[in-house]
């Protein structure tokens, strides 16, 4: 739409512009709206090649002073002892198991959520039920902390006295709780997509409401809620504030949630707070733990992205 | 709930016209036992009995409809279904009741304003709210134009070749990334390289970065939905692309946008594992007057009270919790009220 920019010039002035009103400077105009808005595009790569670069760099200062090796196999981390050791694992075991322990916690009931929303709910229990969790998907990451630390730790170490103050169940629990949103939500859509005409031949065939959602949705809707399940879980290992708080600095390899752990990412946030001279050995752990993060995540996401796409059931 | 269970033998059609298709799908044949189970269709069907299918006869239950157990089992899984949603509900309520029964004592204005303190009664909140708000005013400036040019330039410019792909799985993949990764960057990038130091400006910049796959995505669906019609009469008109766009394209879009764009900012709002990257600190006794200052922001005030063994403290934190949360919840009560406003127009 040309807009009225400046008044018409009459004809009988200027007999050529009556054509082509500012056409030279649209044009222009044209041009360098393009470039902006490749520049804006450009930042998304960017953002990219920074992570990847920042990572990397100080990563490989790290790694001059200590053996990939001895990082990717090391059973001890204690970077900030007299005696120092650099082995990443009880981070990483800390991360798998507090990652673990939420998907435990979240998949069952996000998955039991979305089976209840895209099967049994009438349209007015959904828009009541919908909004509710969607509040809880929004809900900061550090009042979760809080609830962990102070609501479900309290309760666990009624049941059981022995726990740590600083636990990493307390953590899954919470932390299971945040994700089931994103489960619900996602593996919903995914069995929302299933055509009815599969449902009603299911029932048709004679089976209950169970055998339909079970034997027919579920499958047909299978790569959607396994990419749902994998979104999840790359969530909770990049969880940063409810294990921050509630599952302690412990760095240990252990199995037992109701000990304390430490995951990748508390380790980085809590190791940041305190002051760290730039450029040395301590400072640059926070790169290479990032780094082993960052990897982690990204393949989680990737296998997830391959499940959707290369396994998804496309019907007419 | 009624289970649509669809027996065929206890229906008042009679068993002829309607059991003999519903053998077939199930590949047996009408008159094996357990179909006979109904008193009325046993006369019926024995009247043109043929012999059972040989795997009837070796095991007649595996082809019982087993009717009531059935049943059982599916009204069970509802009401495990039911369970499992409300368990979400429950939980939510738990952590409402838990934050406001800990903080709403402490609630008063000279706890929304006062600094923080040594002395948990008399610390309060007022620099980590205007830092909140100075980071919120700082990253919509930073991230809306980033984000809504990103979507627009992919919608409507880039040709649909290898690149513009590479682009949009970047973005999705961005999406992904740990919020704490963000701080990695944002410290040695904002903080160090470019020596913003410990300043609102490194956490608006970081948090930009954060959120603008969100608002990217969020844009680009609000573009998609208006109508190829509307490009087609501009251009038809003898508008250039950008007119269309300025015109036409981006006041269909800007609800949409809007939602997305609202529900980006509060997820920067609320995010506080960055901004212990970026230096926030747990203790600024002035109000940040420049995009330079050093400042804190709700989320890392509320965690480093957390953070202490007092228990004065953490009531100090629930108090600052309800605040972040009643932000939150209006912000995000906007973006829906905005969805629901305009939705009936596309």
């Amino acid at each position: 739409m040309t807009a009225p920019r400046a008044a018409l010039p009459t004809p009988a002035h200027d007999l050529r512009s009556w054509g082509e009103i500012g056409l030279e400077r649209r044009h222009a105009n044209e041009r360098r709206i393009g470039y902006l808005l490749v520049g804006a595009s450009a930042v998304s790569i960017l953002t990219t090649i920074g992570i990847v670069a920042v990572l990397v760099f100080e990563s490989i200062g790290f790694f001059a002073e200590v053996s990939v090796w001895e990082f990717l196999t090391g059973t001890r981390w204690t970077p900030l002892f007299e005696s120092k050791s650099f082995g990443v694992l009880p981070l990483l075991m800390g991360s798998l198991l507090v990652a673990g322990g939420a998907a435990l916690v979240a998949l069952p009931i996000g998955l039991a959520s979305a089976i209840y929303l895209s099967e049994y709910a009438r349209d007015g229990v959904r828009r009541v039920l919908k909004p509710v969790l969607e509040v809880l998907a929004g809900i900061p990451t550090v009042v979760y902390g809080y609830f962990a630390l102070l609501y479900v730790t309290p309760l666990l170490r009624v049941v059981w006295p022995d726990a740590d103050i600083f636990n990493a169940a307390s953590a899954c629990i919470v932390m299971g709780i945040m994700i089931v949103p994103l489960v619900s939500s996602l593996s919903e859509d995914a069995m929302s997509a299933v055509p009815r005409t599969l449902r009603e031949g299911a029932y048709a065939l004679g089976a209950t409401r169970f055998e339909v959602a079970t034997r027919t949705v579920v499958p047909a809707a299978l790569s959607g809620i396994i990419a749902s399940f994998l979104l999840a879980i790359s969530r909770a290992i990049g969880e940063t504030m409810i294990v921050t708080i509630a599952a302690g600095a412990t760095p240990q390899m252990t199995l037992n949630p109701l000990r304390s752990v430490q995951t990748m990412t508390a380790y980085i946030a809590q190791t940041s707070m305190g002051e760290l001279p730039h450029g040395t050995v301590e400072y640059r752990t926070i790169f290479a733990v990032g780094l082993t993060l960052f990897f982690v995540t990204l393949l989680v996401n990737i296998v997830s992205g391959v499940v959707l796409r290369r396994y998804r059931e496309v019907y007419e | 709930m009624t289970e649509p269970v669809n027996d065929g033998v206890t229906t008042t059609s009679g068993p002829s016209t309607l059991n003999p298709g519903r053998a077939a799908a199930l590949h047996v044949r009408p008159t094996f036992a357990g179909l006979r189970a109904t008193p009325a269709d046993a006369g019926a069907s024995s009247a043109r009995a043929t012999p059972p299918h040989p795997a009837a006869q070796r095991d007649p239950s595996r082809f019982a409809p087993r009717i009531a157990q059935r049943r059982l089992i599916a009204s069970g899984f509802a009401a495990l279904c039911l369970f499992a949603t409300l368990i979400g509900v429950v939980v939510l309520a738990a952590l409402l009741i838990d934050i406001f029964r800990d903080g709403a004592g402490r609630l008063s204005w000279s706890m929304l304003t006062g600094f923080p303190s040594r002395f948990a009664d008399r610390a309060g909140i007022g620099p980590a709210l205007a830092g909140s708000a100075w980071v919120l005013f700082l990253t919509t400036m930073l991230a809306f134009p980033l984000g809504v040019g990103t979507a627009i330039w992919l919608e409507e410019y880039a040709p649909n070749n290898r690149w513009r792909r590479l682009i949009e799985m970047n973005i999705a993949n961005l999406a992904g990334v740990p919020s704490i990764v963000y701080g990695i960057l944002g410290l040695a990038l904002f903080v160090r390289v470019m020596s913003l130091g410990r300043s609102l400006m490194a956490a608006a910049l970081t948090l930009a970065l954060l959120i603008l796959p969100v608002i990217i995505i969020a844009s680009q669906e609000a573009i998609k939905a208006v109508p190829r019609t509307i490009r087609l009469g501009a251009y038809a008109l003898g508008a250039t692309r950008w007119e269309t766009i300025k015109h036409q394209i981006l006041p269909m879009a800007l609800p949409g946008i809007m939602t997305g764009t609202i529900l980006a900012l509060s997820r920067a709002i609320g995010e506080a594992a960055p901004v212990i990257l970026v230096g926030a600190l747990g203790f600024v006794a002035f109000i940040p007057t420049s995009p330079l200052d050093q400042y804190t922001v709700l989320p890392f005030q509320i965690f480093n009270w957390v953070s202490r063994p007092q228990t004065a403290f953490h009531e100090v934190a629930a108090a600052a919790s309800i605040v972040l949360l009643v932000l939150l919840l209006s912000m995000s009560a906007v973006a829906i009220w905005l969805r629901n406003k305009y939705t009936r127009r596309s």
